[in-house]
């Protein structure tokens, strides 16, 4: 799987001709006589196999090119990126699975009623929802409107300058969880209230995704016998939906959290590139703008492995929830 | 027959789906009459490109002659969202064909025959699932170099995938049917079976489907048009239109919503485009989803 990944990444590189990768080494107009060479030293004309090989082979070593754009190596920017594209991923995430899985469960129970009418008209206007037409609006109305609050970007400046002092000491480079740990509330409320936009932003489609989800995962754990089971013996209609029939709907929620995940990788390139918040995403797109091809397909490249990866754990996570995969039982 | 009118009664009678069908109908009738409802000037080349009569960067408040507004550079608001619902459609409906076709080829033969086929044809598209999908279309479009030709190519690339699923998964239940085997107990050679047997039966899903996927089909290229990574400046395009207004958020101190008709109107169009395929879509999967019906 993750060897066809990296086929498939080095076949759009088969895009362009030797002379145009060529053209990705050279730094100076001087130096556009030495394409030949440049050609020859990195074997960009040997046969294709060979060429795929050899690349691999760097690869797996960890080199995934050099960004023009980052002024570093791909595999560096990745981690130079990466905090700050967590930081909205640990506010938004909780936050997207508890509103999903909370309104989704209500528009269940309450089927054809008005609440689920709403909810689902809710979920059809979010997804329908270009988000990135969302941001633009939210700093219209937050930003502008009310003036002064919420400015793009991860901090204020002034913030910017405490965080990179030598008493500040940088843990893991995500802000929120440095100011905590550093004891600093002033950079704490500034962090959090740039990330209040973007998180909202990258919210609401998904929401709507998780909760469709729920929904409709939820109706068909109603509909199961163990529920009639529950309501005969004369439960409360809360504790049989709380906890007889939600239980069980959860299941379906955690297989897509993967796809969630990836989700927020796409949203995050979209979400980071309207509020001006230096994460991964904003790399990429700037990567993307001005054709920094190493950089784009790299991230791609890590962000298909990721996938791959927080599949794997989705699936033995799976095992532990469900005793019914565990034993080698069958899941309806 | 009957089937499909009982189908079309339940869509109509859902106030949902009408309002759904309401919408995408008037996008049509835009899209057809763009050039009465927005003529192009006299003169002017090429009827997709947005005229503009200067190059000044600050947006004009709709007036007479622009009746709304002018957005960065100029660009008249109004004629770019008319004749953007044309170019919306058309990248749409190159999209859906070419995923359409691919899908069916791919899906019909890994799932009629199975097999080493089926594994590999089925491999191929866990690698292309593995990838978020904005990311692997800016990759692709970067790397054959914005335009909106390269803006479809990516799309393709990103959509057939789910469509090969798709029809495999149907063409998989289709197969076992008896008149299947029937068929091929006569010595029907396997084209025939599937050209004239199995897909006929298995693919109305996979159309419907499709057809539905334009509004998400609009959406993503807005959303890569909006990155800058798509038509080329000054091309009716929704998602363009949108990022021309990304300098112009916030107006002037004392008067923050001056430029609104810049934001707010490409962005209505895209919303409600995208709305009126999802309403009808909703509706659609329950009409088709016997299990959620009965209940």
């Amino acid at each position: 799987m993750l060897f066809g990944v990296t086929l498939f990444i080095f076949s759009i590189t088969a895009f362009f001709s030797p002379v145009q990768r060529a053209a990705l080494y050279v730094r100076d107009v001087k130096q556009l006589a030495d394409l030949e060479q440049i050609i020859q030293h990195f074997g960009l004309d040997r046969p294709i196999v060979m060429q795929y090989g050899t690349w691999l082979g760097q690869v797996l070593t960890g080199n995934l090119g050099y960004s023009k754009i980052a002024g570093m190596p791909v595999w560096n920017a990745i981690w130079h990126f990466l905090p700050a594209t967590m930081e909205i991923v640990i506010f938004a995430v909780p936050l997207i699975i508890l509103i999903g899985v909370f309104l989704g469960s209500k528009a269940a129970a309450n089927k054809d009623k008005p609440v689920d009418h709403a909810t689902r008209l809710m979920a059809i206007a979010g997804w329908s929802l270009p988000s990135f037409w969302l941001g633009l609006l939210l700093i219209m109305v937050f930003y502008g409107y009310f003036g002064g609050f919420l400015p793009p970007g991860r901090l204020s400046l002034q913030m910017d300058i405490v965080v990179n002092s030598a008493a500040f000491i940088r843990y893991t480079h995500i802000n929120t969880i440095d100011a905590i740990l550093n004891l600093n509330g002033s950079v704490l409320l500034d962090a959090l209230r740039h990330l209040i936009l973007p998180v909202i932003t990258i919210s609401v489609i998904n929401v709507a995704f998780i909760m469709r989800l729920m929904r409709s995962s939820m109706l068909e754990s109603l509909g199961k016998g163990y529920i009639l089971t529950a309501r005969a013996k004369g439960l409360p209609e809360r504790t049989v939906v709380n906890k007889h029939a939600r239980r069980n709907a959860l299941i379906p929620v955690l297989t897509v959290s993967g796809y969630l995940f990836a989700g927020l990788a796409s949203g995050a390139v979209i979400t980071e590139t309207i509020f001006y918040y230096k994460g991964i995403g904003f790399w990429a797109w700037q990567s993307a703008v001005n054709l920094d091809i190493s950089a784009i397909l790299g991230f791609a490249m890590f962000t298909a492995v990721l996938f791959v990866l927080v599949n794997l754990v989705v699936d033995v996570l799976y095992t532990r929830v469900d005793p019914r995969v565990r034993l080698g039982g069958t899941v309806q | 027959m009957s089937d499909w009118k009982l189908t079309a009664r339940q869509l109509v009678r859902n106030p949902l789906s009408l309002l759904g069908i309401i919408i995408i109908t008037l996008y049509i009738a835009i899209a057809v009459f763009a050039p009465l409802i927005a003529p192009t000037p006299e003169g002017h080349q090429d009827p997709y490109m947005i005229p503009r009569e200067s190059y000044g960067a600050t947006p004009q408040p709709p007036s007479q002659e622009h009746k709304l507004g002018t957005t960065e550079g100029q660009y008249d608001i109004f004629y770019g969202v008319i004749w953007g619902a044309r170019s919306a459609f058309r990248v749409a409906l190159v999209v859906i064909v070419i995923t359409l076709v691919i899908g069916i080829l791919l899906g019909s033969l890994a799932g009629y025959f199975g097999g080493t086929i089926d594994e590999v044809i089925m491999r191929i598209t866990d690698i292309f699932l593995a990838f978020p999908w904005l990311i692997l279309a800016m990759a692709i479009v970067s790397a054959i170099g914005p335009s909106l030709k390269s803006v479809m190519i990516a799309l393709c690339a990103v959509w057939w995938p789910s469509y090969a699923r798709l029809i495999r998964g149907d063409i998989l239940q289709v197969r076992e049917e008896d008149y299947v085997e029937a068929a091929r107990g006569l010595g029907a050679s396997s084209r025939r079976v599937i050209m004239r047997h199995v897909l006929p039966n298995a693919i109305y899903p996979a159309l419907i489907m499709a057809s539905l996927d334009i509004g998400a089909v609009v959406l993503s290229a807005a959303a890569l048009s909006f990155l800058g990574l798509g038509a080329s400046e000054g091309y009716a395009d929704w998602g363009q239109m949108t990022q021309f207004a990304r300098n112009w958020m916030i107006g002037p101190a004392g008067d923050p919503f001056k430029y609104w008709y810049a934001v707010l109107t490409p962005g209505i169009f895209i919303l409600f485009f995208v709305l009126g395929w999802n309403l009808l879509g909703d509706a659609f999967r329950d009409v088709f989803d016997p299990r959620l019906a009965r209940r």
